[in-house]
């Protein structure tokens, strides 16, 4: 038998790098295995890093850490074909210290958080993939590699193997996900002098924006696009559920040409060219689809245990607070001897009453809501356009006519009633 | 019990590089940094003999730091020991350079265990020369034997190794003395998918790290640009040739058209006596 370990980490994204540091830290032999070439070679995200659950993991990683832009203006776009309505938060408090958030490149990142694992003694190993985990009398054991001799042993497997974590689904945690449970996001990164990018988006050196897109860059499909700036580079990219796509038979890299030529997005990329094509299911389903996420010997983290919050776009930073209490948890258990899942059960309260489980409950029903009542994204964003449009073309009516107008563009009475129960709903649904 | 030095190389993957158009120089930066993907044969050829009679293989490159990382790959393949020597005096060394530093370190790593076999990848992807082998060889004062494609048997006790050496038209058997050093082809063996061990052994592996100042009867004229004779006057992207025509159809069709070509234009074969 090869040498045992105290917790072995399958895989080293956002979630099994900040479990794996947290473990080595502490003081645990820990194992971490990636199957890519290198951590982050097959990580993809739109690109927001969030300062303060990454701080809470390394205080001060923005003086060494590979980022692009601190981001300092946060734009929502609410798209038609020949218009967007627009609102923004543009606040220079967040360009200086202690910052909010920042744009990376996940390639550069990843490399560069796994070496901080490393550094505190976690054992990183790479192209290497985990098949299953060992369970010997019910308990997580310790992982079957495909590499010859690939049998590795544990006290705990932390599962942080993204998604479609196939290792929690062959536990039976969870079931193979339907596809109005998971958004298919295809993004591209493209090249872009530093010069025009700061014309462009109108920032200064050293600062970063993110524009979220909603209504016709996914052709109202429910779903999100987005266009962040980074240091010589921009990303581009949508992600709608996967049930969207197949109603309305959209090929996923169609519709990032689509947002690439729209009249509101084409300006901002124009001369830019691709440098890479990235693309990755994001777990959308939220709570409800949520598996089980503690068994007797292992637990469950990051995307692997759907930890999503697609409204507010936030992945990664619930990922490195799942990595983080579940190393919390591991250390706890070591310290008692006890691995059971009595005891590791602590991962999943600590998890639950925290920021995690409180967005994750609050926001458990969007998702589906959204995609069970498409006028949302087909119908109310064009009538938003078409409304600002109405009240801010001057054209020597009133502005009381124009308010009338707008009215009679809701529709009849009914359907005024119909869009102030979806308003309510949508409300309830966030609130 | 044997002792088999590999000679390893940390190259940038060519196949992904970029050059400069403006400096005709390869952008470095471009291409991740791997294994000289003939040096693997080479390692996998020392742990294949070592398997097979017992002893040692150590691994030993000279490069800036992060060759560590090629050297951990050695590791991967089942090389026992890594010895990187790295030091700003190396920088901008040509082959003969390169080839007496690495002579240095190989001389050192004997004082504590004799080396008996020296064994490296044809050339490097990089500069594609083939040329520090021999060159390493030429300074021990053994015999080198290049385009090894296989290794028949490697006798201590008596001291001699027998390899095939590959030729265009066939195979030459070659019985040499101990030490000697062999520069293999890529046909000589398949790197296989390393064991979990070995990647465990890897992932925690530290090798020797030695700076000029750590190696003895050093001439420091002979290293790094100083100990380069060597100067690139121009470095250039081939442009890919235009035109030509491409034969279609089955062999026995392409080989008549290609000789009606031929006959066709036959002064182009034809040789001009000297008046």
């Amino acid at each position: 038998m090869s040498e045992k370990f105290d917790a072995i980490v399958v895989g080293a994204g956002p979630a099994g790098i900040s479990c794996a540091h947290d473990l080595a830290k502490g003081g645990a032999n820990v194992l971490l295995i990636e199957r890519g070439e290198y951590p982050g070679s097959k990580n993809v995200m739109g690109g927001v890093l969030y300062r303060k659950m990454m701080e809470d993991i390394i205080p001060e990683f923005y003086k060494e850490a590979p980022l692009e832009r601190p981001i300092v203006e946060q734009r929502f776009m609410m798209m038609e074909k020949e218009s967007a309505l627009t609102f923004s938060y543009k606040g220079l408090e967040w360009g200086k210290e202690p910052y909010n958030n920042f744009t990376v490149l996940r390639a550069k990142f990843d490399q560069w958080f796994a070496d901080k694992a490393v550094q505190q003694g976690a054992i990183l190993i790479n192209e290497t993939v985990v098949l299953e985990c060992i369970v010997e009398d019910g308990k997580v054991v310790g992982v079957r590699t495909d590499r010859p001799d690939g049998e590795v042993y544990a006290d705990v497997v932390v599962l942080a193997d993204g998604v479609n974590s196939l290792l929690a689904q062959s536990l039976g945690f969870h079931k193979e996900y339907k596809p109005n449970e998971v958004a298919l996001a295809t993004m591209e990164v493209l090249k872009l002098d530093k010069k025009v990018i700061e014309d462009r988006f109108n920032l200064e050196e050293n600062q970063g924006c993110t524009i979220e897109l909603f209504g016709d860059a996914t052709k109202g499909i429910v779903g999100t696009g987005f266009l962040y700036t980074n240091k010589d580079t921009l990303s581009l990219g949508v992600g709608t559920l996967l049930s969207g796509l197949i109603k309305h038979k959209i090929k996923p890299y169609e519709l990032l040409e689509y947002v690439k030529n729209h009249p509101m997005i084409r300006p901002y990329i124009q001369g830019s060219e691709p440098q890479e094509y990235l693309a990755h299911l994001i777990p959308e389903g939220g709570y409800n689809s949520m598996g089980k996420i503690v068994g007797d010997g292992v637990i469950v983290i990051g995307d692997a245990s759907q930890l999503v919050n697609a409204i507010h776009r936030e992945g990664s930073n619930l990922a490195m607070t799942s990595g983080r209490l579940a190393a919390e948890t591991v250390l706890l258990a070591k310290e008692a001897g006890d691995f059971s899942e009595r005891r590791l059960d602590h991962y999943r309260v600590k998890l639950l009453d925290g920021f995690v489980g409180q967005d994750m409950k609050k926001y458990k029903d969007s998702t589906h809501h959204f995609e069970k009542f498409p006028q949302y994204f087909e119908q109310y964003i064009p009538m938003i356009n078409r409304a600002a449009s109405q009240m801010f073309t001057v054209d020597g009516s009133s502005k009381w006519e124009k308010q009338k107008k707008i009215m009679k563009d809701l529709g009849s009475t009914k359907e005024k009633m119909k869009l102030a129960r979806d308003i309510y709903r949508a409300w309830k649904v966030v609130k | 019990m044997l002792h088999i030095v590999a000679c390893i190389k940390q190259v940038p993957d060519t196949k992904i590089i970029k050059m400069n158009p403006k400096t005709n120089t390869m952008d470095r930066r471009t291409a991740p940094a791997i294994l000289n993907p003939y040096d693997a044969h080479a390692v996998e050829e020392a742990v294949r003999i070592r398997n097979r009679y017992g002893g040692t293989v150590s691994v030993v490159t000279m490069g800036p730091p992060p060759a560590v990382k090629a050297i951990k790959k050695c590791i991967e393949i089942g090389a026992d020991e890594g010895y990187l020597i790295t030091d700003r005096r190396f920088a901008g060394a040509d082959t003969l350079a390169t080839s007496y530093a690495v002579t240095k370190a190989i001389e050192k790593i004997s004082k504590t265990n004799p080396v008996d076999l020296i064994i490296c990848g044809k050339m490097s992807i990089d500069g594609d020369t083939g040329q520090v082998g021999p060159g390493i060889a030429r300074r021990l004062d053994i015999p080198p034997l290049t385009s090894v494609n296989k290794v028949v048997e490697v006798n201590q006790e008596q001291g001699y190794a027998i390899v095939h050496r590959k030729f265009e038209d066939g195979h030459e058997v070659v019985q040499s003395t101990l030490p000697c050093l062999l520069s293999v082809e890529k046909t000589i063996n398949e790197v296989p998918y390393s064991s979990f061990p070995n990647m465990l052994k890897a992932a925690k592996y530290e090798p020797h790290i030695w700076s000029v100042d750590d190696l003895e009867n050093v001439d420091i004229k002979q290293l790094g640009l100083k100990g380069s004779p060597t100067i690139v006057s121009k470095v250039w992207t081939p442009s890919k040739p235009e035109g030509g025509t491409l034969l279609e159809g089955d062999a026995k069709e392409q080989v008549e058209q290609l000789l009606s070509i031929i006959l066709e234009k036959k002064e182009l074969f034809t040789v001009k006596e000297e008046s």
